[in-house]
C-alpha cells in the first residue's frame, strides 16, 4: 500500500470519527455541564417547551459542529490530493453519524451524574470504538466473534459507507437501516431521559 | 393558588419533605421558614417539577404537576436559590432567551425587557456579559428573569440573599406590584423581617414538615406575645406568656434583672424549631 492509498483509505475513517467525536463530545460536554454545574438546564426545564424540543435543540446543535468538523478534514485531505468522491449520500452519512452520537451525547450527559465519568464515558466507550470501528485498519483481519460486535457499532458502518462512497462504490443500503435504528433510539432514549426528573 | 396534598420527598433515607399540606390562595404572598436543611428548597423543586415527588400530589392553578407538564410551566415563574443564568450571554440576552422560551411575540419582549431592566436598575449592564456582573445584580437579573412572562404563580428561593439594604426593597417592591396585579408568591428566606415585611401567610419548616402556618401575628399570638429574657451564665433564656402582665408577675418571681419585651418572629422561629443559631 503507498502512500496515497493509504490517505485514500484513511480520511474516510478520520471524517467519521471526528464526525462522531466532535458531535458527541460538544453535546455531551455542555449538556453534563448545563445539568450539573451551571444549572442553566433548568430554565430550559422550567420553561414550556417539550422534551423533545430540548433534545432536538442539542443533537441540531451538535451535529452542525460535527458536521463542520467533517468539512474541515475532507479540505485538509483534498489539499494533501486526496483522492475521494463526495456526493449527497457522503453527506447524509455524516449528518446520520452525527445526529446518532449527537443524541448519544444526549443521553449520556443526562444520566452521568460527574464530569469525571463523563469523560471516562468517552475515554472507555467512544475511544476505543474510533480504534477498533476500521478507522485507521480494515478490521477483516481481526478474530471473528470480535468482527461481529463491531459489525453492530455504528461507527463501523459510517466508516465502511464513507469508505465506499469515496472510492466511487455503492455503499451497503443496511447501513443506511443501521444509522435510522441508532437515530431513532438513541433520539427517543434522550427524549426520555430529559423528561425524567429526579 | 398553590395546593400541597402530602407532598413528600425521600432522598434515600433523609426524609427531605416529610408529607406537608399547604394551600396558598391566588394573590397571596406565602413565605416558607425554617431553619438550613428544612426541605424549603426540595419542596419548590417539587412544585416546579425539577423533583420528582415521592408521594403525594400538588396543584398550580388546578394544574397538577405531574401531569400537566407544559400548563403548569406557562403559570409559574422561578428564581432558584442558586445563580443558574448563562454566564457566557449578555444581560439582555438572557431575559431575550426566557421571552423566546415563553414564546412572547417579539415587541413585548423588548418593551418587558426594557421595564425590567429599568426597575432592577440594570439597563446599563444590558450589553455585558452575565459573569462579569457582581452577586447582587445576578441575583436581581434573576428575579427580572422570573417576571419576565407575567408568570401568574412565582417561586422564590431566597430571593434576596446577598443584596444591599436598598436593592433588597426594591426587589420587595417588584414583588409587591405584580402581587397586586393578582400573581401568588411563595418564597423562602431567612430573613425574618423579610417574611414579616412582605408575607400575609407565613409557614415554618423544620425537618421535612411544616410545623406551624398562620399570619405573623397569629404566629406571635402562639408563642405568646410577650417575652421575658433571663440571662442565666452566659445563656439567654426566653419564656413566653399571652401578656405583659403576666409576664411581670413572672419577672418579679425572679431574683435577677431581665428584659420584659413584645415577642417578633424571629422568637416565634428559634421557638418553634428548638435550634439556635449554632446549636
Ligand atoms: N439532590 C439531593 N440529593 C440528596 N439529598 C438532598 C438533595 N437535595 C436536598 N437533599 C437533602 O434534603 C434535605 C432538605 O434540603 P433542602 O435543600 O430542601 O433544605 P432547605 O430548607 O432549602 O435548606 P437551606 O435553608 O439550607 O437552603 C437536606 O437534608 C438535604 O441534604
Ligand atoms: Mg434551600
Amino acid at each position: 500500500m503507498n502512500g496515497g492509498n493509504y490517505l485514500q483509505f484513511v480520511v474516510p475513517g478520520i471524517i467519521a470519527l471526528s464526525a462522531m467525536n466532535t458531535s458527541f463530545n460538544t453535546v455531551g460536554a455542555s449538556l453534563n455541564m448545563s445539568r450539573l454545574y451551571h444549572k442553566t438546564l433548568e430554565e430550559y426545564l422550567t420553561a414550556p417547551i417539550s422534551a423533545f424540543s430540548i433534545v432536538l435543540g442539542n443533537v441540531l446543535a451538535g451535529s452542525l459542529r460535527g458536521i463542520l468538523a467533517s468539512i474541515i478534514i475532507l479540505g485538509l485531505a483534498f489539499v494533501f490530493g486526496a483522492k475521494i468522491t463526495v456526493n449527497f449520500w457522503f453527506f447524509l452519512i455524516i449528518l446520520l453519524t452525527c445526529f446518532l452520537f449527537a443524541s448519544l451525547g444526549v443521553v449520556a450527559a443526562m444520566t452521568i451524574d460527574s464530569h469525571e465519568d463523563m469523560s471516562n464515558f468517552s475515554t472507555f466507550v467512544i475511544l476505543p470504538m474510533s480504534f477498533l470501528c476500521g478507522t485507521f485498519f480494515s478490521s477483516e483481519k481481526l478474530p471473528e466473534f470480535i468482527r461481529y460486535f463491531i459489525e453492530l457499532l455504528p461507527l463501523t458502518h459510517a466508516s465502511q459507507s464513507l469508505r465506499a462512497i469515496a472510492w466511487g462504490y455503492d455503499f451497503p443500503a443496511v447501513s443506511l437501516l443501521v444509522f435510522l435504528g441508532y437515530s431513532v433510539v438513541l433520539f427517543a432514549a434522550g427524549v426520555i431521559v430529559v423528561r425524567k426528573v429526579k | 393558588m398553590i395546593k400541597i396534598n402530602q407532598l413528600t420527598k425521600y432522598y434515600g433515607k433523609i426524609k427531605a419533605v416529610n408529607g406537608i399540606d399547604l394551600h396558598v390562595g391566588g394573590g397571596e404572598i406565602f413565605g416558607l421558614l425554617g431553619p438550613n436543611g428544612a426541605g424549603k428548597t426540595t419542596t419548590i423543586r417539587m412544585l416546579t417539577m425539577l423533583a420528582k415527588p415521592s408521594g403525594g400530589k400538588a396543584f398550580i392553578n388546578g394544574y397538577e404537576i405531574t401531569r400537566d407538564l407544559l400548563k403548569v410551566k406557562k403559570e409559574i415563574g422561578v428564581v432558584p436559590q442558586y445563580m443558574n443564568l448563562d454566564i457566557e450571554m449578555t444581560t439582555w440576552e438572557n431575559l431575550e432567551l426566557h421571552g423566546r422560551l415563553h414564546k412572547m411575540p417579539k415587541d413585548d419582549r423588548r418593551k418587558r425587557i426594557q421595564e425590567l431592566l429599568d426597575y432592577v436598575e440594570l439597563r446599563d449592564r444590558a450589553g455585558d456579559l452575565v459573569g462579569k456582573l457582581s452577586g447582587g445584580m445576578k441575583r436581581r437579573l434573576m428575579v427580572a428573569r422570573a417576571l419576565m412572562h407575567y408568570p401568574h404563580v412565582l417561586f422564590l428561593d431566597e430571593p434576596t440573599v446577598g443584596l444591599d439594604p436598598q436593592t433588597r426593597r426594591r426587589i420587595w417592591d417588584l414583588i409587591r406590584r405584580m402581587n397586586n396585579d393578582g400573581m401568588t408568591v411563595l418564597l423562602t428566606t431567612h430573613y425574618i423581617e423579610e417574611s414579616e415585611m412582605l408575607c400575609h401567610r407565613i409557614g415554618i419548616m423544620d425537618r421535612g414538615q411544616l410545623i406551624a402556618l398562620g399570619t405573623p401575628e397569629e404566629l406571635k399570638k402562639r408563642v405568646g406575645e410577650v417575652v421575658v429574657e433571663t440571662l442565666n451564665q452566659g445563656c439567654t433564656k426566653y419564656k413566653f406568656f399571652a401578656d405583659r402582665e403576666q409576664a411581670v408577675k413572672y419577672a418579679r418571681s425572679l431574683k435577677q434583672n431581665v428584659i420584659i419585651r413584645e415577642s417578633n418572629l424571629e422568637d416565634v422561629f428559634v421557638e418553634l424549631t428548638g435550634r439556635k443559631v449554632g446549636d
